[in-house]
Formats: structure tokens, C-alpha cells, sequence
């Protein structure tokens, strides 16, 4: 059973609001999903450096499949800092019991920017042995043994608001530090500021899928040519958000939305930054469905490797 | 015996990156250090930008607490910029804060909190956990805790839609802006939010409040430790009215005993012992500077230690509730007198010390989760739906403001100044700054330090109680 990327392609565009992701998939993929069930976890270490937490707690509000089955039945999430029982050394301990056991096969994802600056001083993630553990070392440690990272949210990706003008830290994306660092394991980015879920369930679930049916390399290579030019799956990122707004026929009329208390009409003189950005957030929507940026106020363009600083100020285009 | 000292690092289950050090002697801690290791800066990020721009970029300081920071910094350019709610914006602040204050609680106790309390399934990530882990919960209630933490885990998401109704999309709302709100309430949406908020208030009520006081029951030993100075502010968050002078949460300090008035101004930072320029020190909040240095000797944190006219102030549920002081929950009031003997109605009838302890502190969050369901329930009937929540407004060339709001876990301040429209300044300071701060100039220990002094650590090989009161800050 093949799944090549026009069907992946039209699989996600046929998305319907708050459906989820599990619904939508090839059938290749609704089997990994029960395949799970018999306890072949892939193992995955959730790295959070520069960050907020706020792709942890978006990847919660994941709808279909509930995230209690991607926690407890999709995937083995062996370290992450916010959800899992053990602490301190015993949890340093265990990143490394699991990259030493899983050489090659497990999977790291990371929230939140890599500081280079002072030595990566600026992002202390643990000690060992009375020894401190920059975010720099830990994914110099454990990124040329993993199977693939997975740079969650535009920090991760891009370097994000910690890498914005004014910074001093010198935030930096997944990818371009493996770069600088002669790293060759292949990078997802799935930005958003946060991501919406279903990017991030949807793409773990698109590469489990591919690799059971092409095995690990060359079913990782079959994702990485689903990305754009800047890494992240066409599929979700592929289409701007503007040219495909419900608003964007008030936009071509010239009916625009004079403040944040009138619904009708394109945002764009608000600020809107749809026109530069790429996500599918306009058929998706968030939160279950019941609401998306721009029919609230304006979109920002957080999916963007610009995010902020290129597309601000956010409330005006003039 | 000798002192040994016991570093964990990472301190799991919080958000941010937090190690704590501490030395037991005989069985107890008898000295704490919380270290806070990264650092982004937000305030030198924020300069030199438009003012508006602001209440997006500070929520991304906190994913699990972005629409306690919009509101902050919507409420300064507020009171910098002159502006004046309409009545529906200040409702729909309420209500997009209100059901994140509600999801945050419910987070808190089940997904971060209760796998120091309840033993979860023996895989990941619920293991490894201590070999030694003080698990004490009679098999019923442990399997009542593993089940609600699965159903929690729906309850939290369906809160987190309640927010984005009007918030647009959580985390990281668009909907909070100056002036207002951006989403004028349709009956329908109104309706959405009533259904969902019906099922995370049942929740509450059936599920999270006896489930916290019944945990109690079993770690009674928890009331009696981590008390820390008992002193406490609250700045004041969800106002009932557009006076901004009455809040559901009621500003305020309690200091030696005392209640007084809370004055945003008596608001200073020592920075001796933070990776920031010594020169720095002691400014007042308004007028803080923020230059890094990481070699500088004998810091040992990226957190401010903040300050009230110069103490050490403990934020979050158990300030807020004590200063606050409102009517126990009726099942709190029931099983409290079934099953602790006490004949408590107002929430001070617990006692500072019950309340100032580990369990004190998640008995004072459920019992503020019941609290903002009853008011959330009055916000829903007070809106008018279609009637305007955004005020027109100018941003004047010059102008300074500030504004107070409550997070989940404690009282948030933000700072602007605005020259020639854009941020010439602008100051945060944050919950976790006041909570899990280094010593100040003078040697006194931040708030959680010293609540650590006196727990206990029997065993320290497996030290249970340093990380279950670090969480019952929930920092």
C-alpha cells in the first residue's frame, strides 16, 4: 500500500475543521495507529530549550487521535520535562539509556531555540555528575544518532521570538545549528507559534507510516521530499494563507474591516499578515474547529522563518 | 550526620527550566538554592517596537499563562494610552482569562502534579519515577487518580476551546489586544462556551475538588511542611466592574500577620545573585534594566528576586485565596468537616499554617477553580452578546503605564514606556520571578527557598518532598 505525496497532498487539503488527523489518513497510516497497540513504541526525547511550553501544551490539544492514545499508544515519549514521572539525574540517565538502546531508531524533537552565545550558557537543561548540560551539548550528544529531529514551533525551526532583534543569545533553529555543527540527520520543521496539533501528530503519524512501509531510510528520505525550502511538510505548509482566506473575496471587492468590533470584511488593513504566510489554519482551524486567527483579528505570520521581526508591526501593513 | 547536598536538575513536571540544591541534615533540608537556567530577554527584545506588538510577543513567555501576560500588557497600554473598556471587553477578558485559569488548575493538579501523589501506569512517561516513591494512595483512589488523569487530559483541551472562542486559538490568543477584545460575542458563541464550560465546572465540582481533599486525607504529613515566610501579595485580577478598583481576586499584601494595602510602587529587583550586572540592583520595577552577565561571581540564577518593601512575597492560589478570603466550596465545607474534623467556611478557617504547606497549596488552587466557575457562570449571563468589545484609540508620542494581573500561578506585573510611539522601556515581572527567586542583597531567601527549610528527606536517595512542594507552587 503506497502513499505518495499527491495523495498525502490531497489527503490534508480535504481536511475538514476540528476533524483531526486520524480520520483523514491513508489507510497505511490508520494501521500504524493500531499497530501501535501492541506495544512497538518508537521511542521519542522531547528536548525543550528557548521556549514556552507552548508546543507541549498545543500537541495536548491534539483531537483525533486523543492525545492519551498518542501518549500512551502511538508513541514511547521517554523524556519530556513537563509530562513525565522522573526528575533530575534519573531522568539525564534515562536520555541516555534509551539513545545508547535505540541507536539510530529513536527520535528527537525539540520546542524552543538552541542558544550558542557564552557557551550555550543561556539554556541550562540538567546536570550530571555535578556537570551542567547546555541545550548546545545535549543535542551535539544525541542529534547524530537519532533517526530524525523534529523542530516543533518556529523557535525550534527557525530561532523564533528568542532570536528576534534585541536578543543577545544568539538563538538559533535545529536545522542550521546541525548545519554549522556538520550534523547530517534530516530535520522536519513544523513551525507555528504555537503549531496547530494536527501538524505535528499529523507528521509523526505521515513518517511512522512511511517508514513501516519503506523501512527506516528510505522511508524518512520519502519525507523528507515532501518538505518545501524551508523544511517544512508541504502538505500543511504548502498553500498561503491570504490566497486562500474566506475573506480574501471581500479583499478583491475592496470590502474591508475598518476595527476589531466589525466581522465582515478582509482584515488586511488591520494588519492582517496572511499574504505572507503559509499554513492551513484557514480549513483547519484551531481548537477543535471553533475558531482560527484571522476570523477572531488578523493572522501574525508565525509559521514564517521571519517570525517576528519581518512580519511586524502586526497590526498594520502600510 | 553530616550535611549532604542533593542537586535536581531538571526539576521535572513545571514549566520552564528550574534545578533546586539543597542540603539535609538529619533527615531535613536545611538549606535551599533554586537556580532558573535559561534566559531569552523579553524586555531588551520588546524596545524599540510598536507598543501594540507587545501583547502578542510577552505571551510567548509562558505557553501555559500567554493570556495572563496579553492582559498585562493590553491593561498597561490600557492605563498608558487612556483608553476605556466597554463593559463587554472587560466580560470577555474575564471569560477568555477565567477558562485558562480553569484549564491551567486542572493541568496543574493532574498532568504535572499528580504522579507525586497517585502511581501511574508502569510505562512511558510515567516511569522511571523514584525506586522509593511514597506512594500511598489506597488502590481505589490511586485508580481513581490514573483515570481522571486520562479524563483531565479532555477536560483541560475542552477548556482550552472555551478560551479560543473569543481568544481565537490557544495557546497564544489573538483575541486580547489594547482597547478590548477582538471578538464581539455572538449568542452563539456564547452558547458554545456555556456547553463546554458546563462539563469543566461538573468536572471540578465531581471529580477535582474530592480527589484533592481525599489525596489530603492520606498525606496529612503534607499540611505540616513547606510553609516558607507567610507572607504574600496579590495584585488583583478579573475586575467586576470598570472602576478596576473591585476584582474577584482582590488585591492586596498580608506581611507579618498584617493585611494591607497593595501599592504597585513599593515594587523593587535585587539582581546579587542573578547572572545580571550588579549595577543593576535594586531598582524599582518601573525603572529596571536588564544586561546579562553569566560570569558574574556567586550568582547562581537568570531569575530577579523581587521584592515588596524589601521582603520576599509568596503569589499564586494560596495568596490569592488568603488575602481574597472567600467561601469554602460546599463539598470542601462537607468533606472537610467529614473527613478532617474542621468547621471551615471561609477559606482563613483553615489556618496559615494548613494552607502555607505542600497540600495547603493545591486544596487553595481547586478551591480557586470552584471560585472562577462561579463567577464565570455570572460573566455569562452579564455580556451583551453583539455589543462592542474594542475601544478606538491613538498611541500618544510619549506615554507610561503599568498592569496588574493574576496568572494561574501567581501575580503578574508589566511596565511600558513609549517615546516617539514605540517601547522605550518596557519591565516584566512574573510570577515564578517572585516565587522561585534566588537570596537578595540582603540574604534573604526567595519564597520557595525558604519554604524548603524544614522538609522532609528521609532518604536522600530518594528526595520526594523537594520536588513535591517546588510543584505545589506550580512554577
Amino acid at each position: 500500500m503506497s502513499l505518495n505525496r499527491r495523495d498525502f497532498v490531497k489527503l490534508c487539503t480535504g481536511t475538514v475543521a476540528g476533524f483531526g488527523v486520524a480520520q483523514m489518513f491513508h489507510p497505511a497510516i490508520r494501521e500504524v495507529l493500531a499497530d501501535t497497540l501492541t506495544g512497538k513504541r518508537p521511542p521519542v526525547i522531547w528536548l525543550q530549550g528557548q521556549g514556552c511550553t507552548g508546543c507541549s501544551v498545543t500537541l495536548l490539544n491534539n483531537v483525533n487521535p486523543s492525545i492519551a492514545d498518542v501518549l500512551l499508544k502511538i508513541i514511547s515519549l521517554d523524556f519530556h520535562p513537563t509530562v513525565m514521572g522522573s526528575e533530575g539525574g534519573q531522568a539525564i540517565a534515562h536520555i541516555r539509556s534509551i539513545a545508547s538502546q535505540w541507536k539510530g531508531q529513536f527520535f528527537v524533537v525539540v520546542e524552543g531555540a538552541i542558544p550558542l552565545a557564552r557557551d550555550g550558557k543561556y539554556c541550562v537543561i540538567g546536570e550530571a555528575g555535578h556537570e551542567e548540560i547546555t541545550m548546545v551539548d545535549m543535542v551535539k550528544e544525541l542529534a547524530p544518532n537519532a533517526a530524525a529531529m523534529l523542530a516543533v514551533g518556529t523557535c525550534a525551526a527557525y530561532g523564533g521570538i528568542p532570536a528576534a532583534k534585541g536578543s543577545e543569545t544568539e538563538a538559533t533553529g535545529v536545522a542550521s545549528f546541525l548545519k554549522q555543527a556538520g550534523i547530517a540527520t534530516p530535520v522536519v520543521n513544523i513551525p507555528g507559534c504555537p503549531p496547530q496539533p494536527d501538524w505535528i501528530v499529523g507528521t509523526i503519524a505521515l513518517a511512522l507510516g512511511l517508514i513501516k512501509e519503506k523501512g527506516l531510510k528510505d522511508g524518512l528520505a520519502e519525507v523528507v521530499s515532501m518538505l518545501d525550502s524551508q523544511g517544512r511538510p508541504l502538505p500543511f505548509f504548502g498553500r498561503n494563507v491570504h490566497d486562500n482566506c474566506p475573506y480574501l473575496k471581500d479583499f478583491d471587492a475592496g470590502k474591508m474591516s475598518p476595527s476589531f468590533n466589525e466581522k465582515e470584511g478582509c482584515r488586511y488593513d488591520l494588519g492582517c499578515k496572511g499574504p505572507m504566510a503559509h499554513c492551513d489554519s484557514f480549513e483547519r482551524k484551531w481548537n477543535g474547529g471553533v475558531n482560527w486567527c484571522v476570523a477572531n483579528a488578523t493572522c501574525i505570520g508565525c509559521t514564517e522563518p521571519d517570525f517576528p521581526d519581518g512580519t511586524s508591526p502586526f497590526y498594520s501593513n502600510k | 550526620m553530616a550535611k549532604t547536598t542533593i542537586a535536581i536538575d531538571p526539576v521535572t513536571r513545571i514549566e520552564g527550566h528550574l534545578k533546586a540544591e539543597v542540603v539535609v541534615e538529619n533527615g531535613k533540608v536545611v538549606d535551599a538554592r533554586l537556580s532558573g537556567g535559561m534566559y531569552r530577554g523579553f524586555e531588551t527584545i520588546l524596545r524599540g517596537r510598536d507598543p501594540r506588538d507587545s501583547t502578542q510577543i510577552v505571551q510567548r513567555i509562558c505557553g501555559v499563562c500567554p493570556t495572563s501576560h496579553a492582559n498585562a500588557s493590553a491593561s498597561a497600554q490600557d492605563n498608558a494610552f487612556g483608553i476605556r473598556l466597554t463593559d463587554n471587553a472587560r466580560l470577555t477578558r474575564n471569560l477568555i482569562l477565567g477558562a485558562n485559569f480553569l484549564q491551567s488548575h486542572i493541568l496543574h493538579f493532574y498532568h504535572l502534579t499528580a504522579l507525586d501523589f497517585v502511581e501511574g501506569p508502569a510505562t512511558a512517561p510515567f516511569v522511571p519515577r523514584y525506586a522509593k516513591s511514597d506512594l500511598r494512595l489506597p488502590a481505589e483512589a490511586n485508580k481513581a487518580g490514573v483515570d481522571q488523569y486520562i479524563e483531565a487530559l479532555e477536560v483541560r483541551r475542552i477548556a482550552h476551546e472555551m478560551v479560543a472562542l473569543f481568544g481565537g486559538r490557544m495557546p497564544h490568543v489573538h483575541g486580547i489586544v489594547p482597547g478590548g477584545t477582538t471578538e464581539v460575542p455572538t449568542q452563539e458563541a456564547l452558547k458554545e462556551y456555556a456547553a463546554r464550560f458546563k462539563k469543566v465546572r461538573a468536572f471540578i465540582e465531581e471529580k477535582y475538588l474530592p480527589l484533592v481533599y481525599t489525596v489530603g486525607t492520606v498525606y496529612t504529613d503534607l499540611f505540616k511542611q513547606g510553609q516558607g515566610f507567610k507572607n504574600c501579595v496579590c495584585f488583583g485580577a478579573f475586575p467586576l466592574d470598570g472602576t478596576g478598583k473591585n476584582n474577584l481576586l482582590k488585591a492586596g499584601v498580608f506581611v507579618d500577620g498584617q493585611d494591607k494595602d497593595f501599592d504597585p510602587l513599593k515594587i523593587t529587583e535585587d539582581v546579587k545573585y542573578s547572572w545580571f550586572a550588579a549595577d543593576t540592583t535594586g531598582l524599582p520595577f518601573s525603572k529596571g534594566k536588564t544586561i546579562p552577565d553569566v560570569d558574574k561571581e556567586g550568582a547562581y540564577s537568570f531569575v530577579k528576586a523581587p521584592r515588596y518593601e524589601g521582603k520576599s512575597m509568596e503569589v499564586g492560589p494560596a495568596a490569592r485565596m488568603w488575602i481574597t478570603n472567600p467561601d469554602l466550596s460546599p463539598i470542601g465545607q462537607k468533606m472537610l468537616k467529614d473527613k478532617y474534623g474542621l468547621d471551615a467556611r471561609k477559606f482563613r478557617d483553615l489556618g496559615a499554617d494548613n494552607v502555607f504547606s505542600i497540600m495547603g497549596r493545591h486544596v487553595a488552587r481547586a478551591e480557586e477553580a470552584w471560585l472562577l466557575a462561579q463567577a464565570v457562570e455570572g460573566w455569562l449571563k452579564e455580556i451583551k452578546p453583539g455589543e462592542a468589545t474594542w475601544t478606538k484609540f491613538d498611541i500618544p508620542a510619549k506615554a507610561e503605564g503599568f498592569g496588574c494581573t493574576e496568572a494561574p500561578r501567581g501575580s503578574l506585573i508589566h511596565y511600558l514606556d513609549v517615546e516617539d510611539k514605540k517601547i522605550a522601556n518596557y519591565q516584566i515581572v512574573s510570577a515564578t520571578l517572585w516565587n522561585c527567586c534566588p537570596r537578595d542583597d540582603k540574604e534573604q531567601r526567595g519564597p520557595l527557598e525558604e519554604a524548603l527549610i524544614g522538609v522532609d528527606v528521609p532518604d536522600i536517595a530518594n528526595p520526594v518532598n523537594v520536588g513535591r512542594l517546588i510543584r505545589a507552587f506550580d512554577p
